[in-house]
């Protein structure tokens, strides 16, 4: 019997699983799909501290960002710490990334407008300013999370976590209201604890055991560029728009500019959000925004041509911040999902935190406001049973 | 005022030219829509005006057919040639959200639009509607944004080669059999002085022909499917024994060996094509005896992968052809599960130009039947296609891809050309879980690149253990961002 | 008169000249960019991003993105389907990074074998640049 089943072979499973087995826990991971198949495969691979409020999500976020940094050391994944350049329109705009720069308590460095081609030269002119985070990092994801589960804890001499692809959870084993292991189309797999790592689908597995996580696909389409011969991006650009919208409760379509080069060539273009359900629809409108917008950061890119575009459901709380921890409703249930767009870069962090859980250590970070039963309105944790959302 | 068509028939091969022309001698008023500066697609590649050629159809059969219907239809129907699609949506209505079946369903399904005028915006009330934006960039370097609006839409997209790897297949003087065919039929341009034809399918035989009466010295014909020989091909059994027959004596003349159960399984040379590993095959296409065969020019080819992209990104059903192949599922007049989308050709199953034709029609007669057109049945037309389609259907079996084609690759063959994929990174993302094409692609990158999959996506598929999937391609030909970023807009309606 | 022409009576209009990578290449009016080059005896034009392969066409109907060319300064044109106009000026990848085409252009002994046996005598020993690729005996019948 394993000591965890971690639902989800994305890159916040696979962070669990690791982190689980370099505690020594012997770990099996299950996915209804193939490694990387949900949203970690369509993200651009942010590790971001630059958009993140003072709070615990930028407390996650920096714990994070120097977890990725170590993991690096793993190979087998691209990696590339090339920092941050978020760049305001005007100067109240300016005033508020600056101001929100200070509250942040990370490394930055304020950028004036004349200096903005010091970092990318091909910045459209007229910018305000901007500010520069030298944390900001950037992993290919689908690479990163399967490397974080074939290599496990080999490095630190323990065992790694065992990978079954093709399996879907279609319960929960109980054992009164503790979550004794997962019942699966290909049978039952009794355990000591279970992860539920389902990204955008962590409310339905939820569900299963009864409990209620109000996690929502949000949408967002990408654009990729033909591959460029010579980098025109260099680092991750992004208009402070997109602190506003990353933090907006609105169901409506919102785009801002995203953009950054990438390894192999192409310029990756993002990013839109808006709650649409699991809709793949295209939306060329939305397509023609993300281009406008980032037309206006670096003019250079109009002439170049986008070779493809795809979209991806973001998991997506009221309160945009993940769940992580074990549920009172059901223990033995932890939660680690609903990261929405920050999931690649939060993984190690919540995979840590959750082995800390698991392994019934003091967890490295308050946990409270990341509760698994935060949403039931009376906060009791072992409230009814809600229906899925 | 943007024009709103009764129609647009997306590609001027043999289906689009035919739908095209029944719907406009309907009374519809069409217009047509091609990437090439010349109709006919692939098949009916022909030369340029400049090449004052006397006797065009000496390189393919039924071009003066084609070019007559062509003819007919230029005097009556909006012609936009050197036009790539990059995207279509269905657009007005209550279809701006990208959920239009059910508003295209009530406008372009509904019999009482009768009367509507074959002129633009006709009678049929703007609120109800919907219609088809179809988004191109028009001539070939300038690439200028223009936007289509139909009620009604055809794709007749066609197919292109569908390739197989194997070591060397990157190498300059390896092609495609239609490349080496497009060259010819297009240009003049006969591929190498060299030539070996290699692949499986009925194509390879005019390829070959087509190049040894270019002057070409063709050393081979290896098809890896046939084990009967020339004598036996499966073309003489069905009704097309004039044809073979034809091809045969070409090859004879030639003295062009013909070899079943044979193929190229790998490609040498240093910065270009000097040889060809030719192998003997066994059932399964597992090479048995290999021997060297020297050439400049290699063409090869195993079947045809039909262009769904178009179909896809509007939502159209697809199903699996007789040989897994995804294609656009149809009823008897090729309507798609999109209420106003037809498609015919081989995008609806790989058939051939006379299919593709006879599908073509029914389509244009279906499209004007449905708006309201009055269109007598041509139940000898239905029969035709059915026919053809029988006959389709014998080829895919007579020319199935077998599975033993994975033994030619070597670790660092190539799969992806693109995104120089080797074999390896393949089996290795395999490792890693990936246990299907799509996450092979995300882990190892094949078909992430300029191609887009087109040339290695069945090879990927056949390598995740998959039959290939419809492509899911939201672009379908590459736009400039500030072309994209400056879309012209239908007016809103209403 | 070559066999394919024969075998159409074709007589074409007078050919044109482009310049690919500064060296002269004729075109038959209504030729696309690649048609000429191949027709020429140039077998590649492109350099791969990673491995710096050799590439020329393949697909020959706009589909496979291999025989990509600058013309005119519009990067990345597919020369299979771009029409070829008189006085364009063609740059290759494989020119920038000194491979292939290059190679075959400047008739090197060794590439000059290995040009897909276009038979190019004329072209050995002469500069890079200074050979147009053009009149090839025999392969393509011009």
């Amino acid at each position: 019997m394993p000591d965890v089943v971690v639902i989800g072979a994305g890159v916040v499973g696979a962070a669990c699983a690791h982190y689980a087995a370099r505690a020594g826990l012997d770990v099996v991971v299950l996915d209804r799909g193939p490694v990387a198949g949900g949203t970690t495969g369509a993200g651009e691979g942010n590790v971001l501290v630059s958009d993140k409020e003072p709070g615990p999500e930028l407390d996650l976020a920096v714990l994070s960002a120097g977890l990725w940094r170590e993991l690096a050391g793993l190979g087998g994944f691209e990696y590339e710490p090339k920092g941050g350049l978020v760049v305001a329109e005007d100067d109240e705009v300016l005033a508020a990334l600056t101001a929100l720069a200070a509250g942040q308590g990370v490394e930055h460095t304020v950028v004036e407008a004349g200096r903005l081609t010091d970092y990318e030269p091909h910045l459209a002119p007229g910018f305000a300013g901007g500010v520069f985070y030298p944390q900001d990092a950037q992993v290919q994801p689908m690479l990163a999370a399967a490397t974080l589960l074939r290599k496990g804890a080999r490095g630190a001499g323990r065992g790694t976590p065992s990978l079954r692809t093709g399996v879907t959870v279609t319960g929960f084993l109980r054992d009164g209201e503790r979550v004794t292991g997962v019942r699966t189309d290909r049978g039952d797999i009794p355990a000591g604890a279970v992860v539920n790592a389902a990204g955008t689908w962590g409310g339905e597995v939820a569900a299963l055991a009864g409990v209620h996580l109000p996690i929502l696909p949000r949408r967002g389409f990408i654009l990729v560029t033909e591959p460029l011969d010579e980098p025109l991006v260099l680092h991750k650009v992004y208009t402070a728009a997109y602190v506003t919208n990353v933090a907006s409760d609105s169901a409506g379509l919102e785009t801002s500019a995203v953009v950054e080069g990438t390894p192999s060539g192409p310029v990756l273009i993002g990013a839109s959000r808006e709650r649409v359900g699991f809709d793949r629809t295209v939306s060329i409108p939305v397509l023609e925004r993300l281009a406008r917008q980032a037309v206006e950061l670096f003019p250079a890119l109009a002439a170049r041509r986008v070779i493809r575009a795809y979209c991806g459901f973001r998991p997506y709380c009221p309160d945009h911040l993940p769940v992580i921890g074990e549920d009172p409703r059901a223990p033995g249930l932890y939660h680690a999902c609903g990261h929405e767009g920050a999931g690649i870069g939060l993984a190690p962090a919540t995979g840590h935190l959750i082995a800390q859980a698991l392994t019934g250590g003091r967890p490295g970070l308050d946990l409270s406001p990341f509760r698994p039963d935060r949403f039931d309105p009376d906060r009791s944790g072992t409230g009814t049973p809600a229906k899925e959302g | 005022m943007t024009r709103v068509y009764d129609l647009a028939v997306i590609g001027a091969g043999p289906a689009g030219v035919a739908g095209a022309l029944e719907a406009s001698l309907a009374g519809l008023d069409v217009v047509v829509i091609d990437a090439a500066p010349r109709p006919g697609g692939q098949y009916h590649r022909h030369l340029p005006g400049s090449f004052h050629a006397l006797r065009p159809g000496a390189l393919h059969h039924g071009l003066e057919r084609f070019m007559r219907q062509w003819e007919a239809l230029r005097s009556r129907a909006e012609i936009l040639l050197g036009h790539r699609v990059w995207a279509v949506e269905r657009t007005g209505g209550d279809a701006a959200g990208g959920t239009a079946g059910a508003a295209m369903g009530a406008a372009a399904g509904a019999g009482d639009t009768a009367d509507a005028g074959d002129t633009v915006d006709g009678t049929v009330g703007a609120t109800t509607d919907a219609t088809v934006t179809v988004r191109c960039l028009a001539g070939d370097r300038e690439e200028r944004p223009r936007a289509v609006r139909a009620r009604a839409l055809l794709i007749a997209t066609g197919a292109h080669d569908r390739p197989l790897p194997f070591p060397g297949w990157d190498l300059p003087g390896v092609l495609t059999a239609g490349g080496a065919q497009a060259l010819l039929k297009g240009s003049l341009v006969v591929a190498g002085r060299r030539v070996v034809v290699s692949g499986t399918g009925p194509f390879l035989l005019p390829v070959a022909a087509g190049l040894a009466r270019a002057g070409a010295d063709v050393r081979g014909v290896y098809e890896a499917g046939g084990r009967f020989g020339l004598a036996r091909h499966p073309l003489l059994a069905a009704g097309k024994a004039a044809e073979a027959a034809g091809y045969a004596a070409v090859l004879a003349r030639h003295r062009v060996p013909y070899r079943g159960r044979h193929a190229v399984v790998a490609a040498h040379g240093e910065d270009a094509l000097t040889h060809v590993t030719v192998a003997r095959l066994d059932a399964d296409w597992r090479p048995v005896a290999t021997r060297t065969v020297a050439c400049d020019t290699l063409a090869c080819g195993y079947g045809f992968v039909p262009q769904l992209e178009l179909p896809v990104q509007l939502g159209c059903a697809t199903r699996r052809d007789a040989d897994g192949t995804p294609v656009v599922a149809v009823d008897a007049g090729r309507r798609t599960s999109v209420p106003g989308v037809y498609a015919a050709g081989e995008t609806t199953g790989v058939g051939g130009a006379e299919l593709a034709e006879a599908e073509g029609r029914l389509a244009g007669r279906a499209v004007a039947a449905d708006r309201g057109r009055r269109v007598p049945p041509l139940p000898a037309l239905a029969r035709r296609v059915d026919r053809l389609t029988a006959f389709a259907r014998a080829l895919h079996e007579a020319y199935p891809v077998r599975p033993g084609w994975r033994d030619w690759l070597r670790d660092d063959t190539l799969v992806c050309r693109c995104e120089e994929v080797p074999l390896s990174a393949v089996r290795e993302a395999r490792r890693l879980g990936a246990t299907d094409a799509r996450s092979v692609k995300l882990l190892a990158r094949p078909g992430m690149g300029w191609c887009q999959g087109r040339m290695c996506g069945y090879a990927v598929a056949c390598l995740a253990g998959e039959d290939p999937a419809a492509p899911r391609r939201p672009i379908a030909q590459p736009v400039r961002l500030g072309d994209l970023a400056g879309l012209e807009h239908p007016p809103s309606e209403g | 008169m070559r066999p394919p022409y024969e075998l159409v009576g074709a007589r074409p209009d007078p050919a044109f000249e482009i310049s690919v990578d500064g060296r002269p290449v004729p075109v038959v009016p209504g030729q696309s960019v690649g048609a000429a080059l191949h027709a020429a005896g140039v077998r590649s034009w492109r350099s791969t991003r990673f491995g710096g392969r050799p590439r020329g066409l393949f697909c020959g109907i706009g589909v496979c993105f291999d025989c990509l060319v600058t013309v005119n300064d519009v990067p990345a044109l597919r020369a299979c389907v771009t029409e070829a106009r008189p006085g364009d000026r063609v740059r290759t990848s494989a020119a920038d990074s000194g491979t292939a085409a290059a190679r075959a252009g400047a008739g090197k002994d060794t590439a000059g074998k290995s040009v897909a046996g276009a038979g190019r005598p004329g072209a050995a020993g002469k500069e890079p640049g200074g050979e147009s690729g053009g009149d090839d005996e025999g392969v393509n019948g011009r």
